[in-house]
């Protein structure tokens, strides 16, 4: 049953991975805060592309300018000077507004503390996002639905966030980040915040996510979270410092 | 719509006090401008009872004012003859009829009690119609009345109480400065006109009054009731015409009478009491607008509040719109309930009396006062929404 359900995301990922655009393509990123002397480059010219169906970790340490890529790769943030493709569209140019709808298509995000909305159901949860693209009740209700089958909670589509474990919102942040069809799911600290047990669940669904043909790019900085990744691209003071495949899984 | 709401039911007791402001501001506008146009009508119903077609003629002979200085010895009375030419439906189509007043003045015993009456005139029969009083108990009495002299009198509620309790006065007699009447009648209340008591009131024949107290010489006014409210100035220049040709006056300046026209003390009330409804009006609007800052305070502490929240709805594609109409739902859904209880507190406080008054509810002030009260919603809750909506969802996210 769960199978089916990740098979139909398959075929709504096949029209993708046909296409030759890479999902991110982030060309000569500076970010800078400040003016003048007092300025700090955040990112100090980064270059990386992540290819459709791609499982990427971002690793590296605090200050190291990860959050920042973060932030811009997520449509969250503007970068100084640079430019950004995402899923083929120009991020750097667009106002606010544009941003938050190339947000709610192409971006899945799952957050380090969850970020599910109070005292809201989860099925609730998860299909906020869908009546924010002006997504019809019933396809919403269906999509949410299956999404939560997916990440394992078919049955706790009724509970508020503070009825569900940590394990538990984070499953419902990844339904809701799902339900969308995002061209990218973009994952900042999941397991930040999750016991071992919980962390291995959720690996195991990334991966599942992943084996679907969904590409998701992870940032942390945990070593065991980075090793589930195929590819994994390290940063320091702003630049990357390496670009690796991982040998034991990129097989 | 349905999270406007549940941010509205998240903190049930904030949510009350701020409706509460505008529910009573909306329901003091309602009440204050019930209680200014409740007394306009009170105003306006005290002067109907005295007729509001009536014109008062008074004589300015003997001291009254410059003009009687001026008129000098050439000055006449105020006489019956008056009053007759003035009854005249030839000369004067717009009159109804004219009513000849003498006012005597003493006090009336019935064994040991006594009264003094506030009015106590002779007249003709007319005089009821033309001051718009009516007979409750027993009857007027008639043309022939005052033809014969008969000592008869009509009393009002007030002397009536005075000299018999709670007996009937019909049939009885009383002696008013020692001269014996006989009541066959009494008037229907008509309360204070806030200068005197309407019931304290002895009406008699002209000419037994005459005969008896006052003496034939002159009258002290004449009633002249005009056909209708409209014809009030035609008929006060037929007035003026006659008495001018009665009295054989030249020139305005040397009358010898003046006049006092119902209307025109309506008017000068009307116009009383309206600045006293609107300023009523304002008090309770300061109110509203203050009902209205509570909402902007309300509103800015729930954004505040729901910082991370609005970061979340961005980062998951929220478009700017959606967070400024969530927000402005909110803020006019305060406004809107406030202003619903508001106009059921004005309905309901405007049964009791207040100060006196029966307020009288305009239904212009409540659209009125529930329209602002929404639009006070909008307006001062669009800029907590505006602020929301301008929220950075990076900044916001990471609020704590």
């Amino acid at each position: 049953m769960l199978a089916a359900a990740v098979d139909e995301t398959v075929v709504d990922q096949l029209s993708l991975t046909t296409d030759v655009n890479p999902v991110i393509d982030v060309r000569g990123a500076i970010k800078r805060y400040g003016e003048g002397d007092a300025s700090i480059f955040a990112l100090a010219g980064v270059d990386l592309k992540i290819m459709p169906g791609e499982y990427v970790a971002i690793m590296g340490p605090s200050g190291s300018g990860k959050s920042t890529l973060m932030n811009i790769i997520g449509a969250l943030d503007i970068m100084t000077k640079g430019e950004y493709f995402l899923d083929g569209i120009e991020i750097n140019s667009m106002d606010e507004s544009a941003l938050a709808v190339v947000r709610g298509r192409k971006i899945g995000f799952i957050f380090q503390s969850f970020n599910l909305i109070a005292r809201t159901t989860a099925l609730a949860n998860v299909e906020l996002p869908m009546a924010y693209q002006g997504i019809k009740k019933d396809e919403r209700r269906k999509r949410a639905l299956k999404a939560l089958e997916v990440v394992g909670l078919a049955g706790r589509v009724d509970h508020e966030p503070t009825e569900l474990s940590g394990g538990q919102q984070q499953r419902v942040a990844v339904a809701r980040a799902l339900a969308t069809r995002p061209a990218l799911l973009l994952a900042d600290e999941p397991t930040g915040a999750l016991d071992s047990k919980s962390t291995a669940d959720l690996l195991d669904l990334f991966d599942q996510i992943n084996a679907a043909g969904r590409t998701v790019v992870v940032i942390t900085h945990e070593d065991d979270v980075a090793s589930r990744a195929r590819r994994v691209v390290r940063m320091r003071d702003g630049k990357i410092i390496s670009d690796t495949l991982n040998k034991g899984r990129a097989a | 719509m349905r999270f406007a709401l549940r941010g509205l039911t998240t903190n049930k007791l904030r949510t009350t006090l701020t409706t509460l402001g505008i529910a009573i501001g909306v329901a003091s506008v309602i009440i204050l401008i019930a209680v200014g146009n409740g007394s306009s009508k009170q105003i306006q119903a005290s002067i109907d009872k005295l007729g509001t077609n009536t014109i008062t003629i008074n004589s300015t002979r003997g001291g009254f004012g410059r003009r009687a200085a001026a008129s000098g010895s050439s000055s006449k009375p105020l006489t019956v003859s008056d009053a007759v030419a003035l009854s005249s439906p030839i000369n004067a189509p717009d009159i109804k009829q004219a009513a000849p007043i003498t006012s005597a003045s003493g006090t009336c015993t019935v064994g040991t009690s006594t009264t003094t009456p506030g009015t106590f005139y002779g007249t003709w029969p007319s005089w009821f119609e033309a001051s718009n009083t009516t007979i409750q108990k027993g009857t007027y009495f008639t043309n022939d009345d005052v033809v014969q002299g008969r000592h008869v009198a009509v009393i009002g509620a007030t002397t009536a109480t005075d000299l018999f309790g709670t007996d009937n006065p019909i049939g009885q007699v009383m002696r008013c400065s020692g001269i014996p009447f006989t009541i066959i009648g009494e008037t229907s209340v008509k309360g204070s006109n806030g200068f005197q008591d309407g019931d304290s009131l002895v009406v008699s024949p002209l000419t037994a009054v005459q005969r008896s107290l006052t003496g034939y010489n002159s009258l002290s006014s004449i009633v002249v009731e005009a056909k209708s409210a409209k014809v009030q100035d035609l008929a006060q220049t037929e007035i003026n015409t006659i008495m001018d040709a009665q009295h054989r006056i030249k020139s305005v300046a040397k009358r010898d009478y003046r006049t006092l026209n119902q209307a025109s003390l309506l008017a000068t009330s009307n116009s009383n009491s309206s600045v006293f409804t609107v300023l009523l009006g304002v008090v309770a609007a300061i109110s509203l607008l203050v009902g209205g800052i509570g909402i902007t305070n309300i509103m800015l502490v729930t954004v505040i509040e729901r910082t991370r929240e609005i970061g979340i709805r961005k980062a998951i594609g929220a478009p700017k719109a959606a967070i400024l109409s969530q927000f402005l739902i909110e803020a006019t859904i305060l406004s809107l309930v406030g202003g619903g209880i508001g106009v059921l507190f004005g309905y309901i406080g405007s049964n009791f009396k207040i100060i006196g008054i029966q307020p009288v509810i305009v239904p212009a002030s409540v659209l009125l006062a529930f329209g602002v009260s929404v639009l006070i919603g909008l307006f001062f809750g669009s800029y907590p929404a505006s602020r929301a909506a301008s929220l950075r969802p990076i900044e916001a996210l990471r609020y704590e």
